[in-house]
């Protein structure tokens, strides 16, 4: 009850808007404090994990939420061995260190199985492998993929990908070829244009049916897709060996159902958390330590304010004691100082988040180009209220201990001490 | 040892103080200010305080006040035992029946003397434009109703100290407390404030507690009280 009082007392707001306005440069400091740690917290956070959303969107386009891939020998991990003596014996080992079959076995049954778990929005069979790919007057080591489209695009953003020629013509021809923008340019193809693939069982001639661009480097310069029954032909896999490449409503939950699935179907299952933990780890720490740096700018106006306040409660000692004398309370003067706190706070709430927004826009549109883990000619931001609500709070925790430890003192001051030494 | 001196009206005291007992600490060292002091004040009465420097007549004004606890003795106000009170009603009865003028003037100074006087008004829990009404019509009383809009830094000594004035009686206490309430001023808005004060007095039946080394001042009082190391020697 006596804060509800507290915060309802408007001549208390009253006298602090007063003050606030009376003390115009020093507040003005404090404002601007609170309105850059906010703005600058905003945008770091904006353009860190901008950065990293756009990562994991690209990945997620290229790679998939979830890879099933190899067998395990043993479904529990052990190895069972028999002696000499005809006696069995076990040895146990984790998941990690069990062995592998090297792909998946019977492809139609796992994916029956998939289909039963919740979320899954798409399954793509994928047969990998390593080849040589010809263009006439250069030869070019590759990746291959070997994809069924239809099923692809339901797990990739394959379909937005496409930079020259269209899904379509590359469907209709099962002889047709899809390369990274990388390796066209290496190889000079142009869409229309023969290919061979060497290597495998024996060489196979391709038709260019376009050209992607995940923005990853590393998959631009390396990978192509063909279709899966050319690349098992190429492979001379009929049935086995491929992996599965699946999409899931809520990335989110990847390692959830990931972990599940390697339970259940006795495959090796990882989730895109787990096989990009390096570049998230990194992104993660950059965010951090952008957030650190900046709450510091935060503290610092925190401080800035609490000495400003500490200094306004010594000025106006003989203020709060006249104001004591005519009746109000230890906890009417305390609301005086942190109503001051409030009004500087909400006001450079206000300013920061809307210097906050412009400065994320300016920033947006600055020219970057950036080739490597993903691709983009601009700085990447991401659009998050939960980073204006971060800096909104910890500029409230900063601010409201900068004002409650001279409210504090404001309220505890004896009014006939203070108006005795003042004569 | 108590001393107590009385005068003969013959009205119930407004306000009462009973063996007041204060004493300062200041590390190991106890000063004691107020010896054991009792006295009645009667409504509409001028009573002055006078003695030298250190005597406690600024102290027990303050008991008299609210703004301090004696260490030992009772207030009554009205008949009621105030001195023990938890701080919300003390708090309420400084807003509700006491008024308080000191030396200097203690304006706020980022207020209007309009917003100044309204103040115990606002905390009485007036409304604005009451408050402003009620204010505006004190400020009028103590002359000042064309200077109603001015900052405190935007008026003279004497008109400050009528602002202070104003401010004091704008509740309607039932007793003013005044320290040293021309000490700061000369001779002549001296008597202006006193003049004041007096007429108050008789015309709204107010009882003004004022201490003063101002002897000139101590005699055109109802009654003079002569206090001396914490005690009071004579009444007059």
């Amino acid at each position: 009850m006596g804060s509800a009082r507290l915060i309802v007392n408007r001549l208390s707001l009253e006298l602090a808007f007063r003050y606030v306005l009376g003390r115009r440069r020093a507040m003005a400091m404090s404002l601007l404090g609170i309105t850059f740690g906010i703005a600058f917290f905003v945008v770091t956070q904006a353009q860190t994990s901008g950065f990293e959303a756009f990562f994991i969107r690209t990945i997620l386009g290229t790679n998939g939420a979830i890879k099933v891939s190899d067998r395990f020998q043993d479904m529990d991990g052990t190895v069972s061995r028999t002696d000499q003596d005809g006696k069995t014996r076990f040895s146990f080992r984790s998941r990690e260190e069990s062995r592998y079959t090297e792909g998946i076995e019977t492809p139609h049954l796992l994916r029956k199985a998939l289909s039963q778990f919740k979320g899954i929005t798409g399954i793509s069979e994928i047969l990998e492998g390593n080849a040589i790919l010809d263009g006439g007057s250069r030869s070019y080591a590759i990746s291959f993929h070997g994809i069924r489209i239809n099923d692809h695009i339901s797990v990739s953003d394959l379909g937005n990908q496409i930079i020259i020629g269209d899904l379509s013509s590359f469907e209709s021809d099962k002889m047709s070829v899809l390369i990274g923008s990388r390796i066209a340019q290496r190889l000079m193809i142009r869409q229309g244009d023969r290919v061979t693939l060497k290597g495998g069982t024996g060489n196979i001639q391709l038709r260019v049916a376009g050209m992607f661009e995940s923005g990853v480097s590393q998959i631009d310069k390396n990978r192509i897709y063909l279709h899966l029954a050319k690349a098992r032909e190429f492979k001379g896999e009929r049935f086995s060996g491929s992996i599965f490449q699946v999409g899931i409503q809520n990335p989110n939950v990847a390692p959830q159902i990931a972990a599940q699935m390697q339970e259940t179907l006795g495959h090796r299952v990882v989730s895109w958390q787990e096989r990009e933990k390096v570049w998230l780890d990194v992104f993660k720490a950059l965010r951090v330590s952008s957030a650190i740096t900046v709450s510091s700018i935060l503290l610092l106006s925190g401080l800035g304010i609490f000495n400003v306040f500490a200094i306004m409660v010594i000025e106006k000692t003989r203020d709060i004691a006249i104001l004591r004398s005519m009746g109000f309370s230890g906890s009417d003067a305390s609301a005086v100082f942190l109503w001051q706190g409030i009004i500087v706070l909400f006001f450079g709430i206000i300013a920061g988040t809307l210097l906050g927004i412009l400065a994320t826009f300016t920033i947006s549109q600055i020219p970057l180009r950036i080739r490597g883990i993903f691709s983009t000619d601009s700085f990447v931001v991401n659009w998050d209220i939960a980073h204006y609500s971060w800096a909104i709070l910890i500029a409230t925790i900063f601010v409201s201990i900068a004002s409650w430890i001279p409210a504090r003192r404001a309220g505890k001051i004896e009014p006939a001490k203070i108006i005795r030494e003042t004569l | 040892m108590t001393s107590s001196f009385e005068s003969e009206i013959p009205s119930k005291p407004l306000l009462e103080a009973l063996d007041l007992r204060h004493s300062f600490v200041e590390g190991e060292h106890t000063t004691e200010v107020l010896s054991g002091v009792s006295l009645k004040i009667k409504p509409g009465e001028i009573t002055a305080v006078v003695g030298p420097s250190g005597c406690g007549k600024s102290t027990l004004l303050y008991l008299l006040g609210l703004l301090d606890r004696p260490d030992q003795g009772n207030i009554f106000l009205r008949g009621k035992e105030v001195s023990d009170c938890d701080d919300k009603t003390r708090t309420t009865l400084r807003n509700q029946e006491i008024g308080f003028i000191f030396q200097f003037h203690f304006l706020i100074k980022e207020l209007s003397a309009l917003e100044n006087v309204a103040l115990p008004l606002r905390k009485a829990g007036d409304s604005i434009p009451e408050s402003r009404k009620k204010a505006q019509a004190s400020l009028t009383k103590l002359g000042l109703g064309d200077k109603s809009h001015r900052f405190a830094n935007k008026l003279s000594g004497g008109e400050q100290q009528r602002v202070a004035i104003a401010r004091a009686i704008v509740n309607s206490p039932s007793i003013v407390l005044a320290d040293e309430p021309t000490g700061n001023l000369d001779s002549e808005n001296s008597n202006k404030v006193f003049n004041l004060l007096s007429k108050l007095a008789t015309d709204e039946n107010l009882s003004i507690l004022l201490v003063t080394h101002n002897n000139e001042l101590a005699m055109k009082c109802n009654r003079v009280i002569e206090m001396r190391d914490g005690l009071i020697t004579n009444s007059l």
